[in-house]
C-alpha cells in the first residue's frame, strides 16, 4: 500500500490549491479584506514541507501565475514571490518539519514577510505605495492560522494518503 | 520518487534546495514577464488565456451571491414588489420629466455651442453589465464585470453607474473585463468644478469612494458640497458626468496647494450593476491604441435600469 496512484495525490493537491484560490477572492466586507490570510502561500508552504519531492518551485510558479491572473496584478508578480517562498521552504524543510508548532508559526511568519516584501517591492516600483503600512497584517494573520492549516491539510494528506 | 526520498541523508539543510538553477530560471522568468507586461502591455493573449483558465474560480465564488440575489427576487413578498414597482415608476416619472427639459436644454446648448463655433456634444451609447462578486488585490480598487471583449468592451472604456463615473476598463477578456475604479491610487481623472468651471485633476486614494484634488491652489473658490464633473479633457472620459462632491476643503497657508477631498457620487463599494459607455465616435485613443477600440458591436441593451429611454 506504499505506492499509491499518483493521480489521486495530484487531485488532492490541485483541490487544495483550488480551494486556496477561491478563498483568495471570496468576497469579504471592506474592513475584513485587510485581514485575509494569504491562502495560496500557506498551501504552498505546507506541500513544500511535506511533499518536497513533488511540490516545488515549478508548482509555485504556476500557482503564482494563476494568482496574478485572478487578482489582476502584473503577470509574474505573485509568481516571483511564490517561487521565493517555495525555495525558502524547501531549503528549510528538514529543519522546520521537526519544529514544535509555535516555532513553525514563527518560520511561517518569516516566510510570509518575505512574500509580502516582494509584493510590496514590486508594487512600490509600480507606484502603488498606498496602504504600505498595513502590508504586514496578512502575514501575521496567516502565521496565526498556520496550526489550523497544518491540522486540516495533515488530516487531508493522511485521509487520501497523498505522497 | 519515494525511493529517492528515503535515500536522502538526514542533514539539516538540504544541499541542493529545489535545484538552484531551476529556481534561478523561474525567478528570471517572473521578472522578465513583469517587465514585459508592464512596459508594453504585451502578453495580452497570455493574460486572456490565464483569465479564461481561472474564470471558473470567479464563477464559483459568484454563485452564493447570485443565489442570494435570485432568492431575493424569487421570494420577495408581493407587497414589497408592489412597493418597489411604485417607487421605481415614480422615479422614472420624475426622471422623464427632467429629461423633457433636458432635451430642450441640450438643443439650446448645442445651438449656443454652434454659435461659439464649438463642436456639439453628442451622447454616447450605454449598456448594462454586472459586477461579479470577487475581491481582487486588497491594495487596489479593481472589480470584475460579466461583459468582455466578446460584447464589444475595450480597454480604456468608461464605466459608469446610475450616479456617476466609476472607472475605466483595464483589460477586456473574452468573457469578463477588469475595471479599475477611479479611487484606485494609480488613477487620475480630468475634472472641473461644476459651479466655477475650475479645471483640475482628481486622483485616487487609499480610501474606496474618496478622491483627492491635489493641485488646487489655496485661493481657489471651492465650497463643501460642490459637484465635481468630468471635463472631458484628455479625451479619455466623456465630459459632463458627475465624479463626486467636495467633502473637505482645507487651506494650507504653508503649502502651495490646499487639501481637497471628494466623495464619489458613484457607489463604488456596494453596487452590483454598472453601465458601459461607448462614445459616439471613437475618441482619440492616445494612450491605448488598441484595435478593438472601435465601438462597432451589439446594439444598446435597454432592458436595465439607467439605460437611455427616448419616450415622449
Amino acid at each position: 500500500m506504499r505506492d499509491l496512484s499518483p493521480p489521486r495525490s495530484v487531485w488532492v493537491i490541485a483541490a487544495s490549491y483550488l480551494a486556496a484560490l477561491v478563498l483568495t477572492i471570496w468576497p469579504l466586507p471592506q474592513w475584513a479584506e485587510m485581514f485575509r490570510p494569504v491562502w495560496v502561500v500557506l498551501v504552498t508552504v505546507y506541500w513544500c514541507l511535506w511533499l518536497p519531492h513533488r511540490i516545488g518551485v515549478v508548482t509555485a510558479f504556476v500557482a503564482g501565475l494563476l494568482l496574478d491572473a485572478l487578482t489582476g496584478t502584473l503577470l509574474g508578480e505573485h509568481a516571483l514571490a511564490l517561487v521565493l517562498v517555495a525555495w525558502t521552504t524547501l531549503w528549510l524543510h528538514l529543519q522546520v518539519r521537526v519544529f514544535p508548532w509555535w516555532q513553525q508559526c514563527f518560520v511561517v511568519l518569516c516566510i510570509m514577510l518575505v512574500y509580502s516584501f516582494v509584493l510590496f517591492w514590486v508594487d512600490g516600483m509600480l507606484g502603488y505605495t498606498v496602504g504600505a503600512g498595513l502590508r504586514w497584517v496578512p502575514a501575521v494573520v496567516s502565521a496565526l492560522l498556520w496550526p489550523w492549516i497544518l491540522s486540516v491539510l495533515t488530516r487531508l494528506q493522511h485521509r487520501y494518503q497523498v505522497s | 520518487m519515494a525511493v529517492i526520498r528515503r535515500r536522502r541523508s538526514p542533514q539539516l539543510f538540504s544541499s541542493r534546495p529545489a535545484g538552484a538553477l531551476r529556481t534561478f530560471l523561474l525567478v528570471a522568468a517572473s521578472i522578465a514577464l513583469m517587465i514585459y507586461d508592464h512596459q508594453s502591455g504585451g502578453l495580452r493573449r497570455m493574460h486572456s488565456a490565464l483569465s479564461t483558465l481561472v474564470y471558473p474560480v470567479q464563477a464559483v465564488v459568484n454563485v452564493p451571491h447570485a443565489l442570494l440575489l435570485w432568492a431575493e427576487d424569487k421570494f420577495a413578498a408581493h407587497v414589497a414588489l408592489v412597493r418597489d414597482n411604485d417607487d421605481l415608476r415614480q422615479r422614472l416619472g420624475i426622471a422623464q420629466a427632467q429629461l423633457q427639459q433636458f432635451a430642450a436644454l441640450e438643443q439650446e446648448n448645442n445651438r449656443l455651442r454652434g454659435l461659439m463655433q464649438a463642436t456639439a456634444r453628442v451622447p454616447g451609447r450605454i449598456s448594462a453589465a454586472e459586477i461579479l462578486a470577487a475581491d481582487l488585490d486588497p491594495f487596489r480598487h479593481l472589480v470584475v464585470i460579466d461583459k468582455g471583449s466578446g460584447d464589444g468592451v475595450y480597454p480604456g472604456q468608461t464605466v459608469l453607474d446610475a450616479n456617476g463615473i466609476m472607472g475605466q476598463v483595464e483589460r477586456a477578456d473574452p468573457f469578463e473585463a477588469e475595471v479599475t475604479l477611479i479611487s484606485d491610487p494609480s488613477q487620475a481623472i480630468q475634472v472641473e468644478v461644476n459651479r466655477t468651471g475650475l479645471r483640475t485633476l482628481a486622483v485616487g486614494s487609499a480610501d474606496l469612494e474618496q478622491l483627492s484634488l491635489p493641485y488646487v491652489t489655496n485661493d481657489s473658490d471651492i465650497k463643501i458640497g460642490d459637484l465635481v464633473v468630468t471635463s472631458g479633457l484628455g479625451g479619455h472620459y466623456p465630459a459632463g458626468y458627475p465624479v463626486g462632491t467636495v467633502i473637505k476643503f482645507e487651506r494650507n497657508p504653508a503649502e502651495p496647494f490646499a487639501t481637497v477631498a471628494v466623495h464619489t457620487t458613484a457607489d463604488l463599494s456596494h453596487g452590483h450593476e454598472v453601465l458601459l459607455y461607448w462614445p459616439p465616435t471613437p475618441l482619440p485613443q492616445v494612450t491605448l491604441p488598441r484595435k478593438e477600440a472601435a465601438p462597432a458591436g451589439q446594439p444598446a441593451n435597454t432592458g436595465k435600469k439607467g439605460a437611455r429611454k427616448k419616450k415622449p
